[in-house]
C-alpha cells in the first residue's frame, strides 16, 4: 500500500522544496524573530506579514512520543515510533524517530535528534534519527 | 450568561446503548431527541430551536419535522453538545428562540450511516501528521503523555489507576458496558496499543445518542421533571494538531473554558459536588483536575489513588462508569452532560446523596477544544 502523503498547498510549497532539496526550513518574522511552524504567511506571535524563510540547523530533541503497536497498512507491520520533536529553533513538529530500535528503551526523552530526509516520488518527508555523537 | 437564567427541562440517551446494527446515525438522532421530547412532554412543533454536531442541523430538523428560527452546527468534537448549551444558553436570552433540542448519535461501533474518518492531505493535519501514521485517536491523543508523565513523575500506574477506579463506578451502572472489577495489573497486561497506552486504558467504541431539551427559567417549572439550572458556562479551542499544543503537560482550552465557568458561575471547586471530565483516555482525568483548578500540577495522580474521586470519596468523578466503562461512541460529551443532569435530578444509578452542583468538562479532538457547563437543582 503506498504511503499516504501530504498535499502541498501555496502556503506550505517552501517546506516541501525544502525537503526535497535537503533543507528543513522554517519561517520567522523579520519584526519580532519569532520562528514558527507549521508554515503559513505571517507571523502567529504577532501578526505580522513580514516573514522570511531560513533553512533551519536539523537539530532536535525528542520531546514525547507512542509507539503505535497497530500500524496503518502503509507503514509496514512492526510497531514504529510517532514522536515530537523540539527543534533547536523552538518550534516542535510531528516525525516518526528513525535508524534505532523502536522501544521505549531506545527512546530516551530529551534525547538529542537530527533530521534526516527520504523520498516518496513527488514528496520527500523529514525524519529525526538519533544524533551522533 | 446569567447564571440560572436557563434549565434542562429534558434530557435522555437512547434507548438502546452498546451495538445497535439497526439504527443509522440520523435514526440515533431521532431516537434520543424522541425520548427528550417525551422526558419534556414535548412534540416536533413545540421545539424552536436546534443544535447538533455530527449530522447537520439541517438534516436532524427537518427528520424531526421540526421548524426552528434558530440553529447552531458547531462541530468542534466531542464536548460540540457542551458549546451546544452555552450557545443556545445565549439564544433563548436573546429571544432567538424558546426551546433548543440539543442532540447526538453515533454508530461508532456498527458504522451504519456513518462517514468516513480522515483529513484531507492538503490540510495542516493532512500534510503535518498524516504522513507518521496517526490513524485514530489512540495515536494522536496519546502523544503528549510521555512527557506529561516525565514532568510530573506520575506512571504508567496511575494511568491505569485510572480505568480501574472507573470501573468502580461502572459496576454500579446496569447500562454501562464493562462491569466486571478490574485491577492495575489487568489493565497492564491488556494488549499494548500504543505505548504507553494498553486497551484498557482506551475508551470503548459503541453506538448510541442522547438529547438535551433546554428553555428559560420563567417556563421551566411546567414540565414534568424539576428543572436542572445552567450557572456557568465555557467554551476555548487551541489547535487541530495535537503535535503543536503549547505545553504537552497542561491543555489551553481546558484552563480557559474552566475559568470562563467557574467565573461565571461565582463558585469554587470545593463547591462541587460532582464532577464529569471527559474520559477518551486515562490521562484526561488528571489533566482536567489539574487544569480545572481541583489539584495543583502533580497532585492528581495521588488523588485518584487515594480515592478521592472512587465511590465514596469526596469528590465523585466519572460516576457513569466515563468514556473507559459506560460508553463512548466517538462524541461522548453529550453522555457526560446526561450523567451530570440525572445526578443534579437525583436519579442517576450511582446518585451521589445530596449532590446540589456539577460540572461537566468536555474535550473535543485531541485536545483541540473544550467545553465546560456548571448545572445546579437549587432554585
Amino acid at each position: 500500500m503506498e504511503r499516504a502523503l501530504p498535499q502541498p498547498t501555496p502556503e506550505t510549497q517552501h517546506f516541501w522544496d525544502g525537503c526535497a532539496a535537503g533543507e528543513l526550513r522554517l519561517q520567522r518574522c523579520t519584526s519580532c524573530k519569532q520562528a514558527y511552524f507549521p508554515p503559513r504567511p505571517f507571523c502567529p506571535e504577532c501578526g505580522s506579514r513580514q516573514v522570511e524563510v531560513f533553512p533551519a540547523s536539523g537539530k532536535a530533541t525528542l520531546y514525547s512520543y507512542v509507539i503505535n503497536h497497530r500500524p496503518r497498512p502503509d507503514m509496514g507491520t512492526e510497531p514504529h515510533s510517532i514522536a515530537v520533536v523540539e527543534l533547536a529553533e523552538g518550534p516542535r513538529m510531528m516525525t516518526n524517530v528513525v535508524g534505532c530500535p523502536q522501544t521505549p528503551e531506545a527512546l530516551q526523552l530529551d534525547m538529542p535528534l537530527e533530521v534526516t530526509f527520504q523520498s516518496f516520488g513527488a514528496i520527500t518527508l523529514p525524519f529525526f534519527k538519533p544524533a551522533e555523537a | 450568561m446569567k447564571p440560572g437564567s436557563i434549565a434542562v427541562v429534558g434530557a435522555a440517551e437512547t434507548t438502546k446503548l452498546g451495538k445497535i446494527p439497526d439504527v443509522s446515525v440520523l435514526g440515533l438522532h431521532a431516537d434520543a431527541a424522541l425520548n427528550a421530547m417525551a422526558d419534556a412532554g414535548l412534540k416536533p412543533s413545540d421545539i424552536d430551536g436546534v443544535a447538533t454536531a455530527g449530522a447537520s442541523p439541517v438534516e436532524t430538523a427537518h427528520y424531526l419535522g421540526i421548524t426552528p428560527t434558530w440553529v447552531d452546527g458547531t462541530s468542534v468534537g466531542g464536548c460540540s453538545f457542551m458549546l451546544h448549551v452555552r450557545h443556545a444558553a445565549a439564544a433563548i436570552n436573546e429571544g432567538l428562540c424558546k426551546t433548543v433540542l440539543i442532540t447526538h448519535g453515533e454508530s461508532g461501533r456498527s458504522r451504519v450511516g456513518a462517514g468516513g474518518f480522515g483529513r484531507a492531505p492538503s490540510s495542516l493535519m493532512g500534510q503535518f501528521e498524516m504522513p507518521y501514521g496517526v490513524t485514530s485517536p489512540p495515536t494522536m491523543f496519546t502523544v503528549p503523555v510521555l512527557r506529561y508523565l516525565k514532568a510530573r513523575g506520575y506512571t504508567v500506574e496511575d494511568l491505569a489507576t485510572v480505568s480501574v477506579i472507573q470501573r468502580e463506578w461502572a459496576a454500579k451502572n446496569p447500562r454501562a458496558s464493562f462491569k466486571d472489577p478490574i485491577t492495575v495489573d489487568d489493565v497492564l497486561n491488556s494488549p499494548m496499543i500504543a505505548w504507553p497506552f494498553r486497551m484498557l486504558m482506551c475508551c470503548l467504541v459503541t453506538d448510541g445518542g442522547g438529547a438535551l431539551i433546554l428553555t428559560s427559567r420563567d417556563r421551566a417549572k411546567d414540565f414534568p421533571h424539576k428543572p436542572v439550572y445552567i450557572i456557568g458556562t465555557g467554551e476555548s479551542v487551541e489547535t487541530p494538531m495535537v503535535s503543536q499544543m503549547e505545553d504537552f503537560t497542561t491543555s489551553k482550552a481546558f484552563r480557559v473554558s474552566g475559568k470562563k465557568a467557574f467565573d461565571e458561575a461565582g463558585i469554587s471547586q470545593k463547591d462541587v459536588d460532582h464532577l464529569m471530565i471527559y474520559d477518551a483516555f486515562a490521562h484526561l482525568p488528571l489533566y482536567g483536575l489539574e487544569d480545572l483548578g481541583f489539584c495543583a500540577p502533580g497532585e492528581a495522580a495521588a488523588f485518584i489513588r487515594e480515592r478521592n474521586t472512587a465511590p465514596g470519596g469526596k469528590l465523585p468523578l466519572n460516576t457513569n462508569g466515563g468514556g473507559l466503562s459506560y460508553m463512548h461512541s466517538g462524541m461522548y460529551g453529550m453522555y457526560a452532560l446526561q450523567e451530570s443532569v440525572r445526578q443534579m435530578r437525583g436519579i442517576a444509578p450511582a446518585q451521589v446523596e445530596g449532590a446540589k452542583i456539577a460540572v461537566s468538562h468536555g474535550v473535543g479532538g485531541m485536545f483541540a477544544a473544550s467545553g465546560t457547563i456548571i448545572f445546579t437543582n437549587q432554585d
